[in-house]
């Protein structure tokens, strides 16, 4: 059985349509990302399954439960933790564990096991006020609220955002560990070196979904050949390949520009295309295409 | 949080001892005219007066003129020449009417003041030419005609509307505002329970603050508690469930914390001052202000503090005033129980 369960939802915010037609499901146990920019609609589909927005058309379910009618039952079943640190700022690491354990109607030492290894990181300064935590501290807190009643469905939006990579990394190993508890997890993120942490992904763009399939697969249906460039002006190297008449798309990408080339041609042909324009140390090598290489060409094919 | 204990203790003594419409000390001055031994006892009594003090004698309409004008004195007394204190003369009083209420108690006193000597030197002098009717007023529950009779019950229905209506909205707005309550909403906490818990607070904290008014107008402004203070207490209880109501209701339709509090101070403090009677009497309203006054709560509970604590009148007195807050709490908690969103829209 599904565990999430999206079927053509829209949802409009006056006369700005927030999401499309949106079709996704997600099976138990399994680690699921939404993976798009700002602004793409994954806060307002995160928002519809935890039962906070009505859809305007289309069903949605979680755990089999519908998420309009059955509201209630849902939301004893699912951990949410929203995009905008939302807890507690005055009351200490420790209070604000046992209040929203109160509140879930459970104890911090009944699923003790569950949050222990995200626990003791922040169990120093447990007497701290939530307040005063560092954007990575805060977002371990904020898990450990989300899971303090053994959910079954864990629902993070943009859960890394504002975070240094290094706790990054730790909060994805630890999104592993819980995947390997059984725990459903529904998670977005803007960042698409995460999608491969993920056991599949969506990309989202404008409210509507592009592609749902593995990251390696969603990296695999990339078809064309993938060039590295560098110069010494990297400015204008963009410029002059942009302008290129064989150049399908190219973007800057870290200290390397990536380049897509409308037919396959040799490298020669286009280290000549660059000597003529005056670029000094140029490098030219091909790439395994990532996922935001793909995100890149399915927004260019889009567009186109 | 302090500053919720500390507001009815500022407020009271505030009330008590700076704001206050009696009159004390008031500068005067008189114009004799005819310097006789009748004028001058009359002057003797005015000065010795509370109520007024001498500050100048004068001797010209020239120089009254000047005082009122410089703003020196605020009440004028003329004696016509050869005044002998019959009843076909007359004492001239003159009073700064840029504060119509205060010179009209002004004028009101210092009439008293000068009838009285008048009858007691007639007496003196055996000379009973007509017979004067001399009313004598007796001041019902407050004879002394003490501010703080009026204003305390006035306080207490400011104060319980500003920290439960104003305190509720606020907090469950700051709880949409910083995002708690999408987690709340997420939970299987009843929104009952949600709004119970942001309530319980601000009622024990306005039961602190009736205690604390209740004390402090007793035993430092000495206003009596002549009723039933179980009957007073429980007739707060109940006027803090509809602020608290109200404050619901606020939360309710807002969703930041400044508008809930424009609107609780613009919405809910505003006719509690002008249309409660606590400033104002209702009886001089006209009659559409009249009829709106009565869904102003602060109008029913102050009239029913009057009742209790004033008067001393017992629990039929104020049947009609419970009952309407009554419903008002019935009333206002529906709607707003109705109105409370599970959902984020």
């Amino acid at each position: 059985m599904n565990d999430i369960q999206l079927s053509h939802i829209n949802k409009s915010y006056g006369k700005i349509e927030a999401v499309k037609d949106i079709n996704l499901s997600v099976s138990q146990g399994e680690m699921f990302g939404l993976i798009g920019p700002d602004g793409a609609g994954k806060t307002t589909i995160f928002r519809i399954l935890t039962t906070l927005l009505i859809p305007d058309t289309g069903k949605a379910s979680v755990c089999g439960y519908d998420t309009v009618r059955d509201y209630k039952i849902i939301r004893n079943m699912v951990g949410y933790m929203p995009g905008r640190f939302s807890l507690y700022q005055d009351l200490s690491i420790e209070e604000n564990l046992n209040f929203f354990a109160t509140v879930f109607n459970t104890t911090v030492t009944e699923n003790y096991d569950l949050i222990k290894d995200i626990y003791v990181q922040i169990e120093p300064f447990k007497k701290r006020r939530a307040g005063k935590l560092s954007g990575g501290m805060k977002q371990k807190l904020a898990l450990c609220c989300a899971l303090v009643h053994r959910p079954r469905v864990l629902f993070l939006d943009e859960p890394t955002t504002g975070v240094d990579p290094v706790s990054r990394n730790e909060f994805w190993d630890m999104l592993g560990k819980l995947k390997s508890q059984g725990i459903t997890i529904f998670v977005s993120t803007p960042y698409m070196d995460e999608a491969s942490r993920c056991d599949r992904i969506a990309l989202i763009q404008n409210g509507s979904i592009l592609s749902v399939d593995t990251p390696a697969n969603i990296s695999a249906s990339f078809s064309r050949i993938l060039w590295t460039v560098r110069a010494n002006d990297m400015y204008k190297l963009l410029a002059d390949l942009r302008a290129w008449p064989l150049t399908y798309s190219c973007f800057a990408f870290g200290d390397k520009h990536h380049l897509v080339l409308k037919e396959a041609t040799d490298k020669k042909n286009l280290y000549g295309y660059l000597q003529m324009k005056e670029h000094e140390n140029v490098l030219i090598d091909t790439a395994k295409p990532g996922i935001e290489d793909c995100f890149m060409a399915l927004l260019g094919d889009n567009v186109k | 949080m302090m500053i919720l204990l500390l507001m009815p203790i500022i407020l009271i003594i505030l009330f008590g001892y700076a704001i206050t419409t009696e009159v004390k000390q008031v500068q005067i001055a008189i114009y004799d005219q005819s310097r006789t031994p009748l004028t001058e006892r009359i002057i003797e009594r005015l000065e010795a007066n509370e109520y007024f003090s001498l500050y100048k004698m004068v001797n010209s309409e020239v120089e009254v003129q000047d005082l009122f004008r410089k703003g020196k004195v605020k009440l004028v007394v003329v004696f016509p020449a050869q005044y002998k204190g019959l009843s076909d003369e007359y004492v001239q009083i003159q009073t700064d009417a840029t504060d119509p209420n205060e010179a009209q108690q002004l004028a009101g006193y210092a009439t008293s003041i000068i009838r009285s000597e008048l009858q007691s030197s007639q007496v003196q002098i055996k000379e009973i030419s007509s017979p004067v009717v001399v009313p004598v007023v007796h001041l019902l529950y407050n004879p002394l005609m003490k501010g703080a009779y009026n204003f305390v019950p006035g306080v207490m229905g400011l104060i319980l509307l500003l920290i439960c209506a104003l305190m509720t909205s606020v907090g469950i707005v700051k709880e949409k505002e910083t995002g708690t309550m999408e987690i709340l909403l997420v939970s299987p906490m009843k929104p009952i329970f949600i709004v119970i818990a942001k309530m319980v607070p601000y009622l024990l904290l306005s039961f602190i603050n009736v205690i604390t008014i209740l004390l402090l107008s007793r035993f430092l402004l000495q206003v009596p508690i002549n009723g039933s203070v179980t009957l007073l207490i429980a007739i707060s209880v109940l006027y803090s469930l509809v602020s608290l109501s109200l404050g619901l209701l606020i939360s309710t339709v807002t969703n930041t914390q400044q508008a809930a509090m424009l609107i609780s101070a613009v919405v809910l403090m505003l006719p509690v001052v002008l249309l409660s009677g606590m400033v104002f009497p209702i009886g001089n309203m006209p009659d559409v202000l009249q009829w709106l006054s009565n869904i102003v709560p602060a109008k029913w509970y102050i009239a029913a503090v009057r009742d209790v604590m004033i008067k001393g009148l017992g629990v039929e007195a104020v049947a009609l005033d419970i009952t309407v807050l009554a419903v008002m709490v019935i009333f206002l908690t529906t709607v707003s129980v109705k109105r409370f969103k599970v959902r984020m829209e």
